[in-house]
């Protein structure tokens, strides 16, 4: 699936989930050192006092690997993504429950650094949402607040996010102008860009491609290959093709709970619960 | 085919009845403009300029002592107003639900609706009845209180015009919120934020009331802070007041020039807002 076994020459592959014995172990896994890169225990959170938005989601997503999360609309998956990045933190009144954690370490422990998850936890929103500043800075906000480069190697790192995202070509004669000139599209992949300009460990990207052309969107995809030898991925999209193209684990949720959570193969070609089947062949959502 | 004439009727109505209440605000504004520059514009001189004032009875001279009092009394007056009313402000934006913020924004209100000779009373009671003699810090102080709750208010509602995707997205990058409110908040809201001061800055030059009991004015050029001074708008009054045609005159044209230092600072803000980098949307 997927061309994993040209990557398993170049690179040990993602351990199993521990949590998860029944799943057959890859052949590769074995030398794989490392946990999940993203864990969550029975994890709950709402908005405010009333019921839960999100309800005992229990899933691990492996290090170095793409993986979907689908589910009808307003089902929480966005919820479920800023809850990774502590995105949710502004807002008063929000309540969790149950554990989350990133490499290995809680999200929502009392002593967490939360600019320190954020560095390493990278964020592409649902909306753009590209600074008011030049396309230039946008991308190299990140790595000079971090101070990830050299300030002589800066350009170079700018111009390696903006061809990673696809953007480079449309934008390199226009660095220095305003972002918000852009199209939605582009800014979109500026977001991208600029996520990638911080090297975070995971990146969660949340329905990336709505609002691109097929041609845009196929070189996302072909970056979110890419990029799946370094990073960790977890993408949120509506598209069902996008899903079983780029990821090899899929999870589905529906009404704020984790219906299934399996190898993309399965989840579309023989998937456990009805509802998940249901959803995927179009019949509700 | 009717109801196309009907509509285009009432547009063009409504269109014109807009139009009339454009006029009709305008035409104060240059009635007042034309009539300061026909009465005032023929005594603005060179001597009007770089002279102090002439002995009572003695025809000419000029409001420099005025124009230099004004520049120090406002200038000082901004230097403490307008940090603190900024940070007063991005403070209620950013903190808004805290129970400081509510009751500086109360506060706030409230200053904003003093009448401005009251703060004036104030400054009279806290500094000048103390010290036993009038001075222009003391001025400063009285207008420096009603910039703060003017530029607070500014500040605040234009930090709260910032998206909060945008917020997010600082923050998704690992800024720390105090780099986040000043890096990315405050840095675009910049040029709203300059206007206010600019604005606050050009209502408080005009500002009399809070002068009488403070500043008192001067007949001499003065840059002592510690003492009274003069400046434009209590010249005016001084010099309207009066009994000489002469004064008259003076009190003309030395509005005109406060008029246009209103002017000047409000034509500064618009170009300060019209930024590159401006929030789209
Ligand atoms: N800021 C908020 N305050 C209160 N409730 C919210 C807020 N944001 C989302 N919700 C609610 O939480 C639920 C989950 O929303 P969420 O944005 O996570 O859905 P989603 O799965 O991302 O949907 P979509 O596919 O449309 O983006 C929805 O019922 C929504 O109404
Ligand atoms: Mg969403």
């Amino acid at each position: 699936m997927n061309g994993e076994g040209a990557l398993a020459a170049r690179r040990p592959l993602p351990a199993p989930d521990p949590t998860r014995p029944t799943l057959a172990p890859r052949p590769a896994a074995a030398a794989a050192p490392a946990g999940p890169a993203l864990e969550a225990v029975d994890f709950h959170f709402a908005y405010g006092p009333g019921d839960w938005t999100l309800a005992g989601i229990t899933l691990a997503v492996p290090p170095r690997a793409v993986t979907a999360i689908i589910g009808p609309s307003g089902c929480g998956k966005s919820t479920f993504l800023r809850a990774v990045n502590r995105m949710h933190d502004l807002m008063p009144g929000t309540r969790h429950a149950g554990e989350l954690r990133v490499a290995g370490r809680p999200v929502y422990a009392p002593g967490t650094d939360v600019v320190a998850l954020r560095q390493r936890v990278g964020m592409v929103f649902q909306r753009p949402n590209p600074f008011p500043k030049s396309v230039y800075d946008n991308v190299a906000y990140g790595p000079r607040l971090n101070r990830l480069v050299d300030t002589r190697d800066l350009p170079d790192l700018v111009e390696r996010c903006l061809r990673q995202a696809a953007l480079w070509d449309e934008v390199k004669d226009r660095l220095d102008a305003p972002a918000t000139g852009l199209s939605g599209g582009q800014q979109q992949r500026l977001c991208i860009a600029r996520a990638l300009g911080n090297q975070p460990d995971l990146l969660l990207m949340d329905e990336p491609c709505s609002a691109l052309d097929p041609i845009a969107t196929q070189r996302v995809e072909e970056l979110i290959f890419e990029l799946k030898q370094d990073y960790t991925i977890v993408i949120v999209t509506h598209n069902m093709q996008q899903a079983a193209r780029v990821s090899s684990r899929t999870a589905f949720f529906d009404l704020g709970r984790l219906v299934e959570y399996d190898e993309t193969g399965r989840i579309f070609t023989n998937p456990a619960h009805e509802r998940t089947e249901a959803y995927i062949t179009g019949r509700f959502g | 085919m009717n109801r196309r004439i009907w509509r285009r009727t009432r547009s063009g109505l409504m269109v014109g009845l807009v139009g009339l209440a454009v006029v009709l605000a305008l035409v104060p504004l240059g009635l007042i403009l034309g009539h300061l520059l026909v009465k005032g514009a023929g005594s603005l001189d060179w001597a009007f300029f770089t002279r102090g004032p002439a002995p009572t009875g003695v025809e000419g001279g000029g409001v420099v002592h005025a124009i230099v009092g004004t520049l120090i009394i406002v200038g000082v007056a901004s230097l403490m107003g307008l940090p603190v009313g900024i940070a007063a402000g991005i403070y209620c934006a950013e903190y808004p639900g805290t129970r400081l913020a509510t009751a500086t924004r109360f506060v706030a209100d409230v200053m904003n609706g003093t009448p401005s000779i009251v703060v004036g009373v104030f400054a009279w009671t806290w500094i000048v009845a103390p010290q036993k003699h009038f001075s222009a810090f003391a001025g400063s102080v009285a207008l420096a209180f009603l910039m703060v709750p003017m530029v607070l208010r500014t500040t605040e509602e234009m930090i709260k015009l910032v998206p909060h995707s945008l917020r997010e997205a600082a923050l998704a990058l690992g800024y720390p919120r105090w780099r986040t409110s000043l890096a990315v908040v405050v840095r675009t809201t910049l040029p709203g934020i300059v206007t206010g001061s600019l604005l606050a800055v050009a209502r408080i030059a005009g500002e009399t009331a809070p002068l009488l009991f403070t500043a008192l004015g001067s007949q001499f050029l003065s840059t002592r802070i510690d003492q009274p001074m003069a400046a434009l708008p209590l010249v005016v009054f001084n010099y309207a007041i009066g009994p000489f045609e002469e004064w008259h005159r003076l009190a003309w044209a030395t509005a005109l020039v406060l008029i246009l230092v209103v002017l000047v600072l409000s034509v500064a803000a618009r170009i300060a807002t019209r930024g590159r980098f401006t929030l789209r949307g």
